[in-house]
């Protein structure tokens, strides 16, 4: 993952899509979309180096990997809602992009219920 | 030049190109097929455009303990 490069890609792609807008703006909106797919490629490699990183201190400190697996599952779905929102909104679809928000606030409800039970069940015992 | 910068310079080629065929074909009358023309020119991109996305989807379930 170079720096460099991704800023080379967006770079490119700002400008091919403006090229774009104009005549037609599906075309524009399908650049920025691939540019943006680009770049996630090139981010997810790296990602995947901090989070083996991360699955070593938590067996070092021999915590359960259910929490760390459920973190690493409500970190991908925010990656992955954040920018297909974000594309739908630049392409003026802003209701869309709101709707694909809802649906990862309730993934990540969803896959954070297990934790939550687990955190009452600890208060609850030590209540006397 | 990477193979993405080249797709990334192909779907920029491929969307032009249709965008010039359209105005042509408008101006010269034939609005049906110029609509022909962009849908081709829309489908070839996303063909193109999939293929990453395929990738990526696997690419980020892998990672991310998704599946």
């Amino acid at each position: 993952m170079h720096i460099v490069q991704i800023i080379g890609i967006g770079m490119t792609a700002t400008v091919l899509a403006t090229l774009l807008r104009q005549q037609m703006p599906s075309f524009a909106t399908l650049v920025s979309l691939f540019a943006g797919v680009l770049i996630l490629l090139l981010l997810v490699r790296s990602i995947s180096t901090a989070l083996g990183t991360f699955q070593q201190l938590t067996a070092a400190a021999n915590m359960s990997p259910m929490f760390l697996q459920t973190l690493i599952r409500i970190l991908g779905i925010a990656y992955v809602v954040e920018f297909a929102a974000d594309v739908a909104r630049d392409a003026g679809e802003t209701a869309l992009g709101g709707r694909i928000e809802l649906a990862g606030k309730i993934g990540i409800v969803l896959l954070a219920l297990p934790i939550f039970k687990d955190v009452l069940d600890v208060i609850v015992h030590m209540i006397p | 030049m990477s193979p993405e910068i080249r797709d990334l310079f192909r779907i920029f080629a491929v969307g032009f190109v249709a965008a010039i065929f359209h105005t042509v074909l408008k101006q010269s009358g034939k609005e049906d097929f110029a609509h022909w023309a962009t849908l081709l020119g829309l489908v070839a991109v996303f063909a193109i455009v999939i293929g990453y996305v395929d990738h990526l989807y696997h690419e980020i379930t892998s990672v991310f303990l998704l599946q």
